[in-house]
C-alpha cells in the first residue's frame, strides 16, 4: 500500500464513509464541482453525485443549522468550512442550538463540522486560526484535532459515526507536508484518546496537531544535546480530554510543558493545567509551563507571523527550564 | 384571500373566508384547537400567579387562528413536522402536544417533556411532527431547511413549516435560512406572523419594507398573505403552500397579519402600545368571536354544539392541571444526564460526590437521544 498526505487521508475518509453510509453527504461552500478550496472533496461529487455533495451558499449559520435539522432525521452530514475561521459565522447556531439538542430536546445530532485550521501558512488574521478554545467551553461538542495523516482518517470515520456533533479541525500546514501509510481495513481512531508520540523518562510535552511535530523536533534536538528523554503525548481530541493519558504522563516524568498554536490566554492549555493540578498536583516537581503563541491576531508578514506563533526553540527553551527546576 | 387587517383601526367588520374545503368535523376541531390554546393559556394565568409556574408566560391572544389555522394544513399522516415559535401554542396542540405536557413544562417538572431542562413550550417530539424552539430568534429556519433538505434527498412526500415572528426577519439566521432552502427547493413553509410588536419594538422601527411577504421576491420564492385572524383565510393559504411544496414547488413565504394582544411576557405592561389599539383588536377583532360568528352563520352550528366543546375543554384542563400539581420535580442528579450519547452522563463534581445523583435512581430511557423512538 502507498503513502497518502494528511489530506488525501481526510478524502479517503470521507469516501469511504459515504460508500459505507448512504445518510452521511457533505455541505460546503465551493466543495462539488471545484472540489473545496483546499481540494480535500475533490472527486466526491463525481463519484456521490449533486445531491451528496452539495454546493451552498455563503452561509455559515444555514450549513451548520440544515446539517442539524438533517442530523434530527437521521442523515450524517459532514459540514465544511472554507476555513476554519469562518466558522465564528456559525457560533450560534452551533453553540446554542447542536450542541445543546440532546440534553434540553433529546433531539440527536450527529454532524461533523470540519475545515482546514492553523497558521504557519503565512494566511493573516482569517485564515489561520485555532478556534478550538472557544468551542471547548461549550458543552455538547466534541472537537479532534489530528497530527497525523492516519489520526486524520481515523479521527473523521470517528467522528462521522458519533452520535453527536464533533468538530474536526484539520491543520492546513499539515496537509501536503506530511504522508503516512494507512492501517489497514476499517480503520477509526478512538475519540477521546491520546497518542504518546514519544516516550520519554524526563519531562513530558503534552500537545496536538500541528505543534506534535514541532515538539517532535525539539525533543530529537534535546536527546542530542542534553541527553534528556522528552515524552510527548499528542492529544488529538480535545473534548472529551484524556485525562488518564495527562496524569500518566505527569506520574512518569513529573515536569509538563504544555505546547499549542493557539493564543495563550482562555487557551486550551490552561484547562490542561487545572486538570493536572486537581488531579495529580502532588506528582509534580516543577510548576507546568506553556508555550502557546501570543495573545494578538495573528499577523501575515513572515517575520510577525514567525515571531507570533510557537518555534521548536521556544519548545526546547521550556524543556530545559523545566528539567533545570 | 382576505384583505389586510389595517394595524391602527382593526375593523368593525371583517370580510371572512367563506369558502373551504373542511368538513363540518374539521371545521368544529379548528374551533376545539383555538378554544382549547386560549382557555389552556387562562390556566396557566392562574398558576402563573399562584406562582407555580416557575419562569415566564408567554401568551398568544388574539393569535390563536394564525397558529391553529396553519397547523391544520399540514397532513400529519404524512409525517409533516413544524416548528413552533413562542406564540404557537395552538400550532402544537394540532399536532398533538397536550395541556398535560404544557402545564407541566411551565412548572418545571420532573416528568415534563424536557424533564425540568426547557422552559414553557420550548420542546418537541419528532414522532408526533414537531420540533422545539431556541431563544435565538431565526435559528430554526436553518434547521428546518435541513429537516426538510432530508426529505428532498430521501424522496419522502413530507413537508416542513416554521414560524418566524417580524422581528425574527431582521436576523441572520432567517435570510440564511431561507435562501439556502429556497436554492435547494426544499419542502419548506415559512410563516411570518406579524403581530406588529417584537417585544416592545413596532414594525416600522424593524424593517423599511412595506410588507414582509415583499421579501419573498428577493429570495425568489412564493409570497403569500393573509388575515390571520381568519383562521380559514389561514388554513387556506397555507394549504396552498404546503401542496406547493409536496409537489416540488419549493418554499413559500406567508405572511400572517395580526396581532399581539398580551405583552411580551405577563411582566410586560405594554406601556409603548397607543391608548385604545389593544381594545380595539379585542372588541373588533377577536379570531375567536370572528369564527364563532363563521361558524354559526355559514355552517349552521349552534351554540349548544360549541358549548359541548368547551365543556370538554374545562375537564381536559382541569385534569391536566391536577396531574401537573401531583407531577414530582426533578432529582437535582438528573442535571448530569444526556449532554452526550456517549458518556451517557457526566460525572458529579468532587464537592457533590456523596450526593446520590440520581441518576442512580431514576429509571433513562431507552429511546433518549437516539431514533428509534
Amino acid at each position: 500500500m502507498s503513502e497518502i498526505t494528511y489530506l488525501e487521508a481526510i478524502r479517503e475518509g470521507l469516501s469511504e464513509e459515504m460508500e459505507r453510509d448512504e445518510n452521511v453527504f457533505c455541505l460546503g461552500e465551493d466543495i462539488g464541482a471545484y472540489g473545496g478550496a483546499f481540494k480535500v472533496t475533490d472527486g466526491l461529487m463525481e463519484k456521490f453525485g449533486e445531491s451528496r455533495v452539495i454546493d451552498t451558499p455563503i452561509s455559515e449559520a444555514a450549513i451548520i443549522g440544515a446539517a442539524a435539522g438533517a442530523a434530527h432525521m437521521g442523515m450524517r452530514p459532514v459540514c465544511e468550512m472554507q476555513f476554519i475561521d469562518f466558522i465564528s459565522c456559525g457560533y450560534d447556531i452551533l453553540t446554542n442550538y447542536v450542541a445543546t439538542a440532546r440534553y434540553r430536546a433529546m433531539l440527536p445530532c450527529p454532524m461533523v463540522v470540519r475545515g482546514p485550521s492553523g497558521g504557519y501558512v503565512r494566511g493573516g488574521p482569517f485564515h489561520s486560526q485555532n478556534p478550538e478554545a472557544a468551542f471547548l467551553h461549550t458543552p455538547g461538542l466534541k472537537i479532534v484535532y489530528p497530527a497525523t495523516a492516519s489520526d486524520a482518517k481515523g479521527l473523521l470515520k470517528s467522528a462521522i459515526r458519533d452520535e453527536d456533533c464533533v468538530l474536526f479541525f484539520e491543520h492546513k500546514y499539515l496537509y501536503r507536508r506530511i504522508k503516512e501509510e494507512m492501517p489497514g481495513g476499517d480503520h477509526l481512531t478512538p475519540i477521546g484518546k491520546a497518542r504518546t508520540a514519544r516516550e520519554g523518562k524526563d519531562v513530558s510535552i503534552i500537545t496536538y496537531a500541528a505543534t506534535v511535530w514541532k515538539s517532535l523536533e525539539a525533543a530529537e534536538q534535546l536527546e542530542k544535546e542534553d541527553g534528556l528523554s522528552v515524552e510527548v503525548i499528542d492529544l488529538r481530541s480535545i473534548a472529551p480530554m484524556d485525562d488518564d493519558a495527562i496524569v500518566a504522563t505527569v506520574r512518569k516524568t513529573n515536569r509538563v510543558l504544555i505546547v499549542h498554536e493557539d493564543t495563550r490566554t482562555g487557551g486550551v492549555a490552561g484547562e490542561i493545567t487545572a486538570r493536572i493540578n486537581e488531579l495529580a498536583f502532588e506528582w509534580l516537581d516543577a510548576p507546568v509551563l506553556r508555550v502557546t503563541a501570543a495573545d494578538v491576531p495573528l499577523p501575515y508578514s513572515p517575520p510577525l507571523e514567525d515571531y507570533v506563533l510557537p518555534q521548536t526553540n521556544d519548545i526546547v527553551k521550556a524543556v530545559r527550564r523545566l528539567a533545570a527546576y | 384571500m382576505t384583505e389586510t387587517v389595517r394595524r391602527k383601526t382593526g375593523r368593525s367588520r371583517q370580510k371572512e373566508e367563506t369558502s373551504t374545503s373542511l368538513t363540518r368535523d374539521q371545521l368544529l376541531e379548528l374551533y376545539y384547537y383555538m378554544k382549547l390554546t386560549r382557555q389552556l393559556e387562562e390556566r396557566l394565568v392562574n398558576l402563573y400567579r399562584q406562582t407555580k409556574v416557575v419562569g415566564g408566560l408567554f401568551r398568544s391572544l388574539g393569535q390563536e387562528a394564525d397558529a391553529v389555522g396553519s397547523a391544520y394544513a399540514l397532513d400529519r399522516s404524512k409525517g409533516d413536522i413544524l416548528s413552533p415559535l413562542i406564540r404557537n401554542l395552538g400550532s402544537m396542540l394540532v399536532q398533538g402536544a397536550t395541556p398535560g405536557e404544557i402545564i407541566r413544562q411551565y412548572m418545571a417538572k420532573g416528568d415534563s417533556p424536557t424533564r425540568g431542562r426547557e422552559l414553557n413550550i420550548h420542546y418537541g417530539d419528532l414522532v408526533r411532527g414537531f420540533i422545539g424552539q431556541i431563544s435565538h430568534l431565526g435559528d430554526m429556519v436553518p434547521v428546518m431547511a435541513g429537516v426538510t433538505l432530508s426529505f428532498k434527498m430521501r424522496g419522502q412526500d413530507r413537508v416542513g413549516l416554521v414560524y418566524v415572528g417580524d422581528g425574527a426577519t431582521s436576523t441572520g439566521a432567517f435570510h440564511e435560512g431561507i435562501n439556502f432552502a429556497a436554492v435547494q427547493r426544499c419542502p419548506l413553509v415559512v410563516i411570518v406572523e406579524n403581530n406588529g410588536y417584537a417585544y416592545s419594538t413596532p414594525l416600522s422601527k424593524q424593517t423599511a419594507a412595506k410588507q414582509l411577504v415583499d421579501k419573498a421576491i428577493g429570495y425568489g420564492i412564493a409570497g403569500d398573505k393573509a388575515d390571520g385572524n381568519d383562521v380559514l383565510a389561514t388554513y387556506e393559504v397555507t394549504k396552498r403552500a404546503v401542496d406547493r411544496a409536496r409537489a416540488g414547488g419549493g418554499v413559500t413565504l406567508i405572511e400572517l397579519m395580526t396581532y399581539r394582544r398580551k405583552g411580551h411576557a405577563e411582566h410586560d405592561n405594554q406601556s409603548y402600545v397607543p391608548e385604545g389599539e389593544i381594545d380595539r383588536w379585542a372588541s373588533s377583532n377577536d379570531p375567536l368571536d370572528r369564527y364563532v360568528r363563521v361558524l354559526a352563520e355559514n355552517h349552521d352550528v349552534s351554540a349548544a354544539e360549541l358549548g359541548a366543546i368547551d365543556d370538554r375543554i374545562a375537564q381536559e384542563i382541569d385534569r391536566a392541571t391536577d396531574e401537573a400539581e401531583a407531577s414530582p420535580m426533578p432529582e437535582p442528579g438528573d442535571a448530569l444526564v444526556g449532554i452526550y450519547a456517549d458518556p451517557p452522563e457526566e460525572k458529579p463534581l468532587w464537592f457533590r460526590e456523596g450526593v446520590r445523583a440520581a441518576v442512580d435512581v431514576n429509571e433513562r430511557p431507552s429511546s433518549w437521544g437516539t431514533h428509534d423512538v
